[in-house]
This record gives structure tokens, sequence and C-alpha cells, in this order.
């Protein structure tokens, strides 16, 4: 009976398996229990007691590794920092021009990048143009940050107890009849003032400092302060989780079609009709603007998704 | 130790290495490790920038008709930093998610109090 049941077991697919595993449904998993875990201070029957005396012995044996543990780790720690000072003594002398790190790829970067990307901030020229690819990965893995956060927090019926659902019932009707009114006042003001100000900051990055991460993280803070100071229920009547999904996607495919497009008419030698415009002017420097409006739109929800998600566990 | 003076940024940006390496290894707290982490990060995004750096020299921000590389500092170090940063986010926040099941799990987040009762749990 119990080989059938083991069969059964080993049946689930993968996908089960894991599904369960996200939710903590863990009953066949020793190391990770699926209840609380019991108060500690118990000892009724002799089973009990037998176990206490066991992880007695196993808590000064954890002792003694742990001290064997920290001396070791602080004699590695000094170690490491021993090694780093010593190679900090062989280089070279700061700030001066004759760093080996300023080589022929410098060169070429400062002295054909207006030319060749329209970009007259070099470090914009260079991460979205030169190095676009490097950057979609960057992009994708925020993306893949507020995915594995959602799939670990993100409140269902799996994973709350009632406790927690009467908590959020509660919080639901506090912010239903109470409004603080510095902070909703304050929040009047300083939200739009916020978002113009990231949106400035996005659409100058290749003009100015600046760009999709930096102005994403400021338009991010100024949704955080809306949800804040008006409540996740006012947040959720413009910014649902399926606006969340679908943004961020769109924002994601189309910085990689429009490179796709760039790398293939770059790498056949074809012209790509990409105007590169005049060096200064806010539409100017061919994709780079997109591609920071792109990042911008993943930053800003990656960021306001990070602070729903640790606060509320929804989105 | 001159030299060390002069270089005083990646001095400085060592010696927080090893203090982050050192609070990633020795505290208990899943928390505190994670702040470990992040110093160690911003050790390493110092470096970087102070290798980028050279004295009297201009932002990557081009002024005028022609570029000449002599009156710019290096502007690798700075998509660097950015990469790092992007990176350290996500590490960070998906480390904080886990940290946080963890303690819906045990009621803590003391590392050796959870591999206990994680063995406890596996020896019923």
């Amino acid at each position: 009976m119990s080989k059938m049941a083991k069969i059964k077991k080993e049946k689930q697919t993968a996908w089960q398996r894991f599904c369960a595993w996200v939710n903590g449904d863990t009953a066949d998993r020793p190391l990770m229990p699926a209840d609380p875990p019991a108060p500690r201070k118990t000892k009724t029957d002799k089973n009990k007691k037998q176990k206490t005396v066991s992880s007695r012995k196993e808590g000064i044996e954890l002792n003694r590794f742990g001290s064997i543990y920290r001396i070791c780790a602080v004699l590695i720690g000094v170690a490491v920092v021993t090694v780093l000072m010593v190679t900090v003594l062989q280089l070279p002398l700061f700030g001066s021009p004759d760093n080996p790190a300023v080589n022929e790829v410098v060169e070429r970067y400062v002295e054909k990048g207006l030319e060749e990307t329209g970009a007259v901030n070099m470090v914009a020229g260079m991460i979205l143009d030169y190095r676009a690819f490097d950057t979609f990965g960057e992009s994708s893995v925020l993306f893949l940050a507020v995915t594995c956060v959602t799939m670990l927090l993100m409140r269902d019926k799996n994973n709350t107890s009632k406790d927690e659902d009467l908590l959020t019932a509660r919080e639901h009707v506090i912010e239903g009849y109470e409004e603080d009114i510095i902070l909703t006042k304050i929040a009047r003001l300083l939200i739009p003032c916020a978002l113009v100000y990231g949106i400035y900051v996005v659409l100058n990055g290749h003009i100015s400092p600046g760009g999709g991460f930096s102005g994403g993280t400021i338009m991010g803070s100024a949704l955080i302060l809306f949800a804040v100071s008006f409540g996740m229920i006012r947040m959720s009547r413009f910014f649902t989780y399926a606006t969340f999904k679908k943004v961020t996607s769109c924002a994601l495919l189309v910085y990689a079609a429009s490179k796709a497009y760039s790398f293939f008419t770059g790498a056949n030698h074809l012209e790509s009709h990409i105007p590169l415009g005049t060096p200064g002017a806010i539409l100017s420097s061919g994709l780079i603007l997109i591609l920071d409006i792109c990042v911008g739109i993943v930053v800003a929800c990656t960021m306001y998704g990070f602070y729903a998600l640790f606060t509320k566990g929804e989105l | 130790m001159e030299h060390l003076l002069i270089n005083h940024y990646e001095t400085a940006a060592v010696i927080l290495f090893g203090i982050g390496f050192l609070n990633l290894l020795l505290q208990n707290n899943l928390v505190k490790k994670v702040i470990g982490f992040g110093i160690m990060d911003s050790a390493v995004y110092l470096f970087l920038a102070s290798q980028g750096y050279i004295v009297g020299r201009l932002a990557p921000i081009l002024v005028g008709e022609v570029a000449n590389a002599a009156d710019y500092i290096n502007p690798i170090p700075a998509g660097l930093v950015l990469t790092g940063i992007v990176v350290s986010v996500s590490v960070t926040a998906f480390s904080l998610a886990l940290i946080q099941r963890l303690y819906q799990k045990y009621k803590t987040v003391n590392f050796d109090e959870i591999v206990q009762l994680a063995r406890q749990k596996g020896d019923e």
C-alpha cells in the first residue's frame, strides 16, 4: 500500500511539485515543514524528552562548530583584505591619465561616439547603443526579480492565514475613512513634481546626466508616495497587477524589437533608416530615446512592485 | 603607505569590502547578512568609480563639435556601476523575499535557529 502511495507521489509531475513548493505545501519534504514550529519549551512525554536531549547535544556541537567558524571567518576576512590592500599598492595612482583602463576603447567611444550614436551624454550612448544588449539583460533581470518576488510573496488562499486576512480587512476599513491631512496635502504637492521630474530625467537621458534607470526610480518613488498617502484602494483604480504585467512586458518587447532591428541591419550592412538628428536636441540620437523610455517604465513599475509586494503582498 | 593615502578611494573601498564580507560571514541575523552584502556592493561601486576618474578632465558629456579623448574621463566604469546597481537591487529584493517566507515558516530570522528547527522537523 505504501509502495503504491510512493509511486503515486512520484507520478506527480515536476510542475505540480514545483507549484506545491512555491505555495509552501511541503508535506513530503521533511526539511521545510508546512505547519508552524511548535513552541520550543514543552517536555511532556518521553519522546519529547529524548528529542530535547539530542537537540541539546546538537546545540553544543553547533556551538563548537560556531566558534571554529567564527575564528575561520575572521581569518579569511583579514586575508582577503590584506590581499586586496597589496593589490591597491600595485594600482596606478589615483586620477592619473596613464591608467591602463584608459585605452583605445575609451578613445573610440569618446571621439566617434557623437557621430555614431548621436548622444551627447557618452554614458547613455555607451550603455544604450554600443552595449545595448547588456542593458536589455539588466532590464530583464529586474523583471525576473519582480516575478520571483511575486511568486514568493503574493497573497492568495494558499499562503495567508485567517489572522492575516482579518488584519488586511481592518487595514482596508481604516484606509476607507481615515485620511492623514498633512500626508495627503504634501503628497498632492509632491507627486506631480516628482513625476514630472522623473519624466524630464528620462527624456533628457541622452543630453544630460540621467537616463532610464535614474528617472525610472524617481517615477517609482512618486508611485510609492501615492500608495502610502492615498492607500492601495485608490492606487488600484489605475494600477493593478494586470496593468503592471501588460506595461512591463510591452516595454521589454519594444526594447527587444527595436534593438533587434538595429542589430539585424547593422550585422548585414543595411541602411537602418533611423535618423540620428542634431546632437543636443530632445528628438535625436536614434533609438536611445525610445530605449530610455522603455527602461524607465520597467524600472518605475519594478520599484513600485517591490514596495507593494513587501508591504501588502498584493499589487 | 603614501601610495595608500593617494589611492584613498581604493583603500576605503577595500576596507568597506572587508566590513561587508565579515558582516556576511559573522552575522546570525539573515537581514543583517543582506545588509553586509549591500556594503560589499557599494565598495565595488566606489572602486570602479575611482578607477574611471582622471584629474582635471570633464564628465563624459560632450561639449562642442569635435570631441577629443584627452578632455574627458573614462565613461566605461559608469556603465559598469549602473549594471552592478541594478543587479544588486534585484538580488537584495529576492533574498529579502526569501527571508520573509522563512520568517513565516519558522517565526525567526536567526540563521542558527532556523537550521536547528529544520533539523528537528527532519527527525520527526
